[in-house]
């Protein structure tokens, strides 16, 4: 995939006029769960909009965190899905979201502590071994924090990629929304990563709250347009890592396909200027 | 912390999740000093809230038949005393109908519970394999054959099911797609549905008792003639051609097995 590609998550709601116009996008994105089925509409549609776009897929239930065991049949059925579209990029999160058999759709916080991080390393090496191929993994968006963490995020996760190889799925927008939830600069947060690491970056809008003391708390509820305070960090991190694959995600109040379209351009745009700014970093 | 004491955490983390009675997990901070147990609030919402956004989204006249709001509180009894198992969300809700037949609440809505059973087949002829229907002509050779048609096995798509209900359950699931008005539904009156997936399309056909017992043999791996016998059991005159021309028109017959012999 090209360093300066921009892409959208692919909604069903968009999938008919994607195949009937050819929207000018570089890539999809899809959460790997919505195809583990045994046929219809989905994979198939999928597999004709492969042919035209190349592909990002998105796990959102391997629960990488978790104290228990990866789940072997969801490893399989990923191994599968990636034999299957084989897409270009596949990303997955340093959240859990199973614990004792049951899954709970969301993706959940870890300490940060020196044994979650042993634990999140084997597992993120038996992911890569069994799928055959560098996984990204993406920073989360965090609404508490844990007494027993010792160090950082972005130690975490400089440690994380040092130790299994992985490579980095940089959510800008969960960068902000767990700087701005825990009192941190985003910024700093973001310079403070292993950048060469960075393989993709995710773009969304999030929801606004308030905690118990008044403060903003935001909630990543992927249900609005990016928000210009995440544009702006955006085109910060561009200046420090080169141009790298930008994605729009919309999972909730999904508007029509040319406003994901406008963003995604907004973003390719961006792009373009950071490839300008430092041609080395494309070729 | 050791490993016990995180595997603790992580309990009463999920805990805590499904059941509003439980405390906040203790262990959690915010930068600010402000009680967790609010931002904490944001994963039990988000959990339930996702959970009960998907089962909307596989029983939509469902919700439509009992409102919105009657609905979230159902769907989120379900998903907190039946949460998913496995990150595949398109299989969650396999027993929601169950689960409604015994939801009290949702007693004064008989037909409730059949009409749940109906969007469940849909949701599972939507995902079905994919198989290729017979053409006209192959069927064609094997009727045009009548030596050993009675023991021959026409197969059907993986996507076909049938529902026979004591409500109307295809008139009412209709009514909710634009299709004639609800009041002119009785909603009393017995209905079969046959439930199968056609050109990406998913569809509700109502269908005699005959043909349904007629399918539900095929599916079973019956012979043409036993599938015939046990629909003619229902004294109703049976309609094996008007049945077999249903099932061609909407490409539900994927192979046609000739009898079987034993070797000689």
């Amino acid at each position: 995939m090209r360093p300066t590609a921009a892409g959208i998550g692919l909604k069903a709601q968009h999938v008919r006029e994607v195949l009937d116009t050819r929207v000018e996008l570089a890539f999809f994105e899809v959460h790997a769960e919505n195809y583990m089925v045994p046929g219809g509409p989905f994979p198939a549609h999928l597999a004709r909009i492969r042919e035209r776009y190349a592909l990002s897929l998105h796990g959102v239930g391997l629960s990488i965190g978790a104290e228990g065991p990866l789940d072997r049949r969801h490893l399989d059925r990923l191994a599968d899905l990636i034999g299957h579209f084989e897409p270009e990029l596949f990303s997955e999160h340093l959240a859990w979201s199973s614990h004792a058999g049951v899954y709970y759709n969301d993706l959940l916080p870890i300490p940060y502590d020196q044994a979650t991080l042993r634990r999140v390393c084997v597992h993120v090496d038996q992911v890569q071994q069994h799928l055959r191929r560098r996984i990204l993994l993406e920073n989360p968006s965090t609404y508490v924090e844990f007494d027993a963490s010792t160090i950082d995020e972005a130690q975490f996760l400089g440690e994380v990629v040092r130790r299994t190889g992985c490579g980095l799925l940089l959510d800008v927008n969960n960068a902000y929304v767990s700087a701005v939830n825990h009192g941190r600069d985003a910024a700093a947060f973001i310079a403070s990563l292993p950048l060469q690491a960075v393989g993709e970056i995710h773009l969304a809008g999030f929801a606004e709250d308030r905690d118990a003391a008044g403060d903003r708390l935001l909630i990543d509820a992927h249900g609005t347009p990016v928000d210009a305070a995440v544009w702006a960090l955006y085109e910060h991190t561009l200046r420090l890592v080169g141009p790298t694959p930008t994605l729009i995600e919309r999972d909730a109040d999904v508007p029509p396909l040319a406003v994901l379209c406008a963003e995604a351009h907004r973003a390719a745009r961006a792009l373009a200027a950071a490839a300008a700014a430092n041609p080395e970093a494309v070729s | 912390m050791n490993a016990t004491a995180r595997a603790q955490t992580q309990q009463a983390f999920a805990r805590a999740l499904l059941d509003p009675t439980q405390p906040c997990p203790t262990g959690l901070r915010a930068w600010n000093g402000s009680d967790p147990s609010r931002r904490f609030a944001v994963y039990r919402n988000n959990v339930v809230t996702s959970l009960v956004d998907a089962l909307a989204e596989s029983f939509p006249v469902v919700r439509e038949l009992v409102g919105s709001g009657f609905f979230a509180a159902m769907a989120r009894v379900y998903a907190t005393r039946h949460p998913p198992t496995d990150p595949v969300l398109a299989r969650y809700g396999g027993d929601f109908p169950e689960f409604i037949e015994q939801f009290e609440p949702a007693q004064r809505v008989p037909y409730l519970t059949d009409v749940a059973r109906l969007e469940r087949l849909r949701v599972l002829a939507f995902h079905a394999a994919d198989a290729p229907a017979l053409s006209a002509a192959q069927i064609g050779r094997h009727l045009s054959a009548p030596q050993g048609l009675g023991a021959s096995m026409p197969s059907l798509h993986p996507s076909v099911a049938v529902l026979a209900s004591a409500y109307a359950v295809v008139s009412l699931w209709g009514a909710h797609q634009g299709a004639g008005g609800l009041s002119r539904v009785d909603a009393m009156h017995p209905e079969c549905a046959l439930v199968l997936r056609q050109d990406d399309e998913v569809l509700v056909i109502g269908i005699a008792p005959e043909t349904a017992a007629f399918v539900r043999q095929l599916q079973g791996g019956a012979t043409l003639a036993e599938a015939v016998s046990a629909a003619a059991a229902f004294g109703g005159g049976f309609d094996l051609s008007g049945s077999l021309a249903l099932l061609i028109r909407h490409g539900a017959i994927v192979a046609w097995h000739a009898a079987w012999r034993p070797e000689p």
